[in-house]
């Protein structure tokens, strides 16, 4: 697979924005300087008159994304997740989240694979955040296809939805000619009886590896990739308890109220059974290159393989 | 202005104040200084100023009000009730279970509530976003939002003042009602944010300045906002806490306090008194 094309979902995010903007003319994005890097740019430049660039105030921009929800509009408020969830946590759950606006939180440079900004910068929290704020949807996509599909379905569903994006470019496998997103579905990638591995983001796509050596390995491993976090699909990891007895989730986010957390919170009240988490261990990161710092911190197939032997005791 | 308005809002104020008293009375909590002081300005937008429409209050074409300091909700509820949106006597259940008057104003729950707030600065950002959308739309509807002395020690309310500036949002009008107190005392004791006028001049807005208890001051100053072209505007009202009962004028402990029934029949006979003397 080393031809896969390779690609930043925070390209995809900003490519979709353009996209979309023709034809969704209620469609505007607001950025807090950060056009260039969040990639908002490019429908900067295809509507110009769309986008308002807050400065260096997301507090504001939370609450400005606001106003123009109450008044008919669908903003995309755009920032690192760090500032977005993080800085602006307060005015996204009072502004956003307590009166149900309809903003569109788009969050990139998520998780550790920010790499060398270091640990200012690198966002393993938002997800547990988000998840506390009622009535807010969450959506983690796992590659470019479904990047661009999940800013449709933000902007199709009416509520506020926190987005989250990525810097660095990761390999594209779903085929964006027959794929579909389905807001709070989980989806099913390969199918397994000896383990389930409940993956987010760009470990959707190193579960998927890791399953394909487990099994030249003898292990049966089933991967479901979650991009959407809240609501989560109860059902199909249910199913996954029951029928695999044994699950190992992995997320680039704290292993602390993400993914494995919700997961947890799932398995424990309808079918108890053992949940390994993969994630980051309730430390901050540090400066490096972003696949050096994935490997370091085990966001890599090759420690799903290795997790995933153990809680089977193989 | 107009000699019969002005009485007519006069009588109005009077009732509205019984409203908040009542309410918060009733409630045994909440904050009635902060929702006297701002009373009469409330009284003026929604009575003479504001299109509004109390039988359809979702109407796409109405001016906004955020009130920033969304503590003084008993204030708004009771001006908004007045004014037809709801009956005047659900005021007596603020704060109750199952009630729609919540402590803080609740967006989508209480007619004529066009934002969240309560957690402040953040209503002058959402207000903002209003003034923009309406921009970007060429609608012509104006929002109001009114912040307290202390609010503005908020930083968030200077992220927005810059923002509102920068974008020419001369359809927003910002009132900053400068009573003097906040919950730990004066403002000027606890953390100054003088010299008020100053700073939202020097953040680029068209500055203000009017007695928060005299109509003929607020006419004139809505009025003068009314000309602003390219600018934001920003009222600074000089009020008194606890406006029009006695005992609780200027006093910071009646910030966020409820009468007892002995203060609550003291209180309603002033009121009463003042009402009497105005239809009289």
């Amino acid at each position: 697979m080393a031809d896969m094309i390779k690609k930043a979902t925070r390209e995809s995010y900003g490519e979709a924005l353009a996209e979309l903007g023709a034809k969704y003319e209620n469609l505007y994005v607001l950025d807090a300087d950060l056009a260039a890097a969040t990639k908002t740019g490019v429908f900067k430049k295809a509507f110009p008159d769309r986008h308002i660039d807050c400065g260096i105030a997301e507090a504001n921009m939370m609450g400005i994304a606001a106003g123009m929800a109450a008044t008919g509009k669908i903003p995309f408020a755009s920032s690192f997740a760090m500032f977005a969830a993080g800085r602006a946590f307060e005015i996204v759950r009072n502004s956003i989240g307590y009166p149900h606006l309809n903003v569109k939180i788009g969050a990139t440079h998520a998780g550790i694979s920010v790499g060398e900004d270091g640990a200012s910068h690198q966002c393993n929290e938002d997800i547990a955040l988000m998840r506390t704020i009622p009535g807010m949807t969450i959506i983690n996509p796992a590659d470019d296809v479904e990047a661009r599909a999940a800013v449709e379905a933000a902007i199709l569903h009416d509520g506020p939805c926190y987005l989250r994006f990525g810097r660095l470019a990761t390999p594209v496998f779903n085929d964006k000619e027959t794929y579909k997103f389905e807001l709070g579905k989980g989806v099913q990638l390969a199918n397994g009886d000896d383990v389930t591995i409940v993956a987010t983001g760009l470990l959707v796509y190193e579960a998927i590896e890791a399953a394909k050596t487990l099994k030249e390995e003898g292990i049966s491993a089933r991967v479901i990739n979650i991009h959407t976090i809240k609501p989560l699909d109860d059902e199909i990891i249910i199913k996954a308890a029951k029928e695999t007895g044994v699950i190992v989730t992995a997320e680039e986010h704290s292993v602390i109220g993400g993914l494995g957390s919700a997961v947890c919170d799932v398995v424990s009240a309808n079918c108890p059974c053992k949940v390994v988490k993969i994630g980051v261990n309730d430390v901050f990161g540090h400066s490096g290159p972003a696949v050096e710092l994935l490997k370091e911190f085990g966001l890599c197939a090759e420690n799903i393989v290795k997790t995933v032997k153990e809680a089977l005791n193989k | 202005m107009d000699e019969l308005l002005k009485k007519q809002l006069k009588i109005t104020a009077c009732k509205v104040r019984m409203g908040i008293i009542e309410g918060v009375y009733n409630a045994k909590c909440g904050h009635p200084g902060g929702s006297l002081s701002i009373a009469d300005v409330l009284t003026y937008l929604y009575f003479a100023k504001m299109n509004v429409y109390p039988d359809n209050p979702k109407f796409a074409e109405r001016d906004r009000l955020v009130l920033s300091k969304g503590h003084t909700a008993p204030g708004l509820y009771s001006v908004l009730a007045h004014r037809g949106f709801f009956d005047v006597e659900e005021l007596k259940t603020l704060r109750r279970i199952g009630s729609r008057l919540q402590g803080h104003p609740v967006l989508n729950k209480v007619p004529g509530v066009d934002m969240s707030t309560g957690s402040l600065g953040q209503g002058i950002s959402a207000a903002c976003g209003m003034a923009l959308s309406a921009k970007l739309t060429n609608d012509t509807y104006k929002v109001y939002a009114i912040l307290g002395d202390g609010e503005i020690q908020e930083g968030q309310v200077w992220e927005a003042a810059m923002f509102a500036a920068h974008n020419k949002l001369d359809n927003l009008v910002a009132i900053v009602d400068n009573n003097g107190l906040q919950i730990d005392g004066k403002v000027s004791d606890v953390c100054s944010p003088y010299p008020i006028t100053d700073k939202f001049e020097a953040f680029g807005w068209h500055v203000i300045t009017m007695d928060a208890h005299d109509f003929d001051a607020i006419e004139a100053a809505f009025n003068e906002a009314e000309t602003v072209v390219g600018q934001p505007v920003a009222i600074i009202q000089t009020s008194t806490k606890g406006k029009g009962v006695s005992f609780m004028e200027g006093q910071a402990s009646w910030h966020g306090a409820a009468p007892n029934a002995e203060q609550y029949a003291v209180a309603m006979n002033e009121l009463k008194a003042q009402l009497a003397e105005l239809e009289g």
